[in-house]
């Protein structure tokens, strides 16, 4: 047991601090929550492309740069504690990436890996739709085989970004008649293509992150199946893993409790009234432990790809805890701003620019995204502990 | 980063719960609750012979040399088994302490007894002020010559009934802070003008009143530096915190393993109760606390077994496991149903003890305040 990173993980962690200091002095950035969502900066991801830092564990063949998943780890966490702009090149780095590698043709990683590293492909997700959310299985958007393309219809929902993306990640039926886990197929699908439109879905935030993506007879060629055909459920469920189990997970707000430490133990910030400060210290304290031990649970993880283990019930008790560890950092917050904590950015009353607000109202969102919490705790009590379905 | 136990390791876990299961039937911790001493002799010579009391001491004093991770993973096994008896109080409260402080004569004389199993030891500090802080520490020892006399009471002392020395943390001087003043005195438990009485606590574990009229104790029985103990009794009590969340880990553990498989087992609407999310819920929520109560513990234990700095990490852990072992009862309780709140079922054994850890070297409030001033507020 080893709980120190080695010298070489420090000296990684530095360099990319100090790339960040550097970029928030140079104001290419502000520093805001749930930046891996909404921070879409086309420009940063390029930055970052140029330093090696998408694909970071991928092969060197495919230009990856070979690194483990902890190397991997203290990137997104260092950008997440900086609230670094990281939404554009985000999921396709996350679980696309991976998923590629795992079951893409050679000829499939060879063209879409290194784009990707360049930060020229950016990637959404198509999975959820108006009848499939938790039920992911019984998605209905068809993908028909005909010619040399499969022709996709049907809708998709909260597609983050797709009105910036250049592509999707898109899961279909590809077997109306088999059993709903075994008729569905993967597919890469250029936005760009004729019968694609996406609609804006505005969510609570009042702001436009999501997406609805409706195809219309789009003629998708027969080389974006990703992997075997009718064979999507079994590789999504590892895509969900990643999905499920980043750094993002328990540091997407961290901003926030980095920006109320230094306000209760800045000299100023210790006059803060408007609740009493015992009260305070304990729900901040309260706050760190529990940010500590979901950072253990996400690294444990990490640690245990690097060993060559595969995760179980792991990434989903990450999320699980992680994303409710969140929204009580959420809650917190506005607890401790009291009054102030309503203010939204704009005005000169605001506080931190009303951040605080946005992600308590954007925090509703955490425990439903990739695997609501109750789906979640279906997985650990099911695939972790060995409890019957029926 | 590597968060897996070494094979050696593992292989000690592995021991240890297998002799447990063996030695230690809750038939055993039943009857030692009721016991006037609060332990089994023949127990506590197998484990001695087994090397456990000797574990985590120096080879020159007839120890293992193991680490303080080694030691956690056999208390977290401990913890699992309802162990009853003064194996905290000896090896935790009292040898390392010897080992951090004592006299090359004292150790001499006292280490190689512990790993032989022939003498128990224990550490009373606390008072009726019942703080963890230096403050609480009111009990007076007056120099007279070459020897001390100590008067006061020390409250929650944990198995002072059968110690043979206690270490006794007592005020010696005043001081502009009262972390000052301090001195610790390795005391002859049967020495003249102690008196002893066990205390009727939850979880039955034997922790006392001691009351000091009065008694003597040689210049020499000084641990450490006279006036400087705040500095080694806050070093104990870091070790202790972690120590007791290694334990709690384990008893956690063991109440999830028994609800899961009561949950499989328990058929109710023509299907085990284990297939219904209400229950399934439960499960994942004790797992998550579990999963996380030893990930934090353990990484407190890693600090301290590399001596590295863990002052807001132990305090996190302990803040932590304190509520999570609890979360976790309450949960194995509600999934077992009236069956949990009978007397003769395991779960009371576990409920009464995760109260009892929680309480012992600081409760999650005291712990937060801790991790806040670690923090800077």
């Amino acid at each position: 047991m080893d709980f120190r990173f080695t010298r070489e993980q420090e000296e990684f962690r530095n360099e990319v601090r100090t790339f960040l200091e550097e970029e928030l002095k140079q104001g290419s950035f502000q520093p805001r929550c749930d930046a891996w969502i909404e921070g879409y900066s086309p420009e940063f991801s390029r930055k970052l492309s140029r330093r090696g830092w998408i694909g970071l564990t991928w092969p060197r063949e495919y230009g990856g740069g070979g690194k483990g998943h902890i190397d991997r780890l203290i990137l997104t966490e260092e950008l997440l504690r900086y609230g670094a702009p990281c939404a554009a090149h985000w999921f396709a780095d996350r679980q696309v990436g991976p998923c590629l590698l795992a079951y893409g043709s050679e000829q499939q990683k060879r063209e879409y890996l290194p784009r990707i590293i360049a930060a020229e492909m950016f990637f959404g997700l198509a999975l959820s739709e108006p009848e499939a959310g938790s039920d992911l299985a019984s998605l209905k958007t068809s993908a028909t085989e005909k010619d040399d393309c499969f022709v996709l219809n049907g809708q998709k929902v909260w597609t983050s970004g797709a009105h910036h993306f250049t592509h999707c990640y898109v899961v279909a039926r590809t077997d109306p008649q088999a059993p709903k886990h075994r008729g569905i197929s993967e597919f890469v699908v250029d936005m760009k293509l004729p019968g694609i439109t996406v609609r804006p879905l505005i969510d609570l935030t009042g702001e436009r992150h999501f997406n609805e993506v409706f195809f219309d007879e789009v003629r998708v060629p027969r080389e974006c199946l990703i992997g075997g055909k009718n064979r999507g459920w079994y590789q999504i469920t590892v895509q969900l893993d990643y999905e499920r189990s980043g750094m993002e997970r328990v540091m997407g707000n961290y901003p926030l409790l980095d920006v109320l430490l230094k306000l209760v133990t800045s000299e100023k910030g210790g006059g803060w009234d408007s609740a009493p400060r015992a009260v305070v210290r304990h729900k901040l304290a309260e706050l760190a432990v529990e940010f500590e031990v979901g950072r253990l649970l996400v690294y444990r993880v990490a640690a245990m790809l690097e060993g060559g283990r595969v995760p179980n019930y792991e990434t989903a008790m990450a999320k699980l805890y992680a994303t409710e560890y969140e929204q009580r950092l959420a809650q917190g917050a506005m607890e401790i701003l009291g009054l102030y904590g309503q203010l939204s950015g704009g005005s000169r009353w605001s506080w931190w620019s009303g951040k605080a607000l946005s992600t308590y109202l954007f925090c509703r969102g955490y425990t439903l995204m990739g695997g609501t919490s109750e789906i979640l705790r279906n997985v650990i009590a099911m695939r972790g502990l060995g409890l019957p379905s029926k | 980063m590597n968060l897996a136990l070494s094979e050696e390791q593992e292989m000690l876990r592995k021991m240890a719960r297998d002799f447990l299961a063996n030695e230690c039937p809750k038939k055993l911790v039943r009857e030692m609750e009721g016991d006037e001493k609060g332990y089994s002799p023949e127990l506590w010579k197998k484990m001695a012979e087994l090397g456990w009391m000797g574990l985590v001491l120096p080879e020159e004093y007839g120890g293992g040399a193991g680490t303080f991770l080694d030691l956690a993973i056999l208390l977290e096994e401990m913890g699992r088994a309802c162990l009853p008896g003064p194996f905290f109080s000896t090896v935790v409260l009292g040898a390392l302490t010897l080992v951090d402080a004592g006299s090359e004569e004292q150790k001499r004389k006292l280490l190689p007894q512990v790993a032989a199993g022939k003498a128990i030891l224990t550490l009373a500090l606390t008072e009726p002020s019942a703080t963890w802080n230096a403050g609480g520490v009111t009990l007076k020892a007056v120099h007279e010559g070459d020897h001390y006399l100590l008067s006061g009471t020390k409250l929650f002392v944990p198995d002072a009934h059968v110690a043979d020395r206690l270490i006794v943390v007592a005020r010696t001087g005043g001081g502009k802070k009262p972390e000052e003043g301090i001195t610790l005195f390795l005391v002859d438990a049967r020495s003249p003008g102690i008196r002893f009485e066990v205390l009727k606590t939850i979880a039955s574990d034997k922790q006392c009143e001691v009351a000091f009229d009065k008694v003597k104790v040689a210049a020499e029985d000084v641990v450490g530096k006279v006036g400087q103990g705040w500095e080694v009794v806050e070093k104990v009590l870091r070790r202790a915190a972690v120590a007791k969340c290694a334990e709690m880990v384990g008893g956690a553990q063991q109440v999830l393993e028994m609800t899961v498989q009561y949950a499989k087992d328990r058929v109710q609407f023509e299907r085990p109760i284990g297939s219904f999310q209400a229950i399934q819920h439960h499960c994942a929520n004790m797992v998550t606390d579990v999963d996380g109560a030893r990930l934090i513990a353990y990484e407190a234990a890693w600090l301290v077994s590399e001596g590295l700095p863990c002052a807001k990490e132990v305090a996190m852990a302990k803040a932590w496991v304190s509520d999570a072992y609890r979360r976790v009862v309450v949960l194995g309780h509600q999934v077992h149903g009236g069956v949990g709140f009978t007397k003769d079922h395991d779960m009371e054994l576990y409920y009464r003890r995760a109260k009892a850890g929680e309480l012992a070297y600081g409760d999650g409030d005291h712990h937060r305040e801790v991790v806040a001033a670690e923090l800077g507020m």
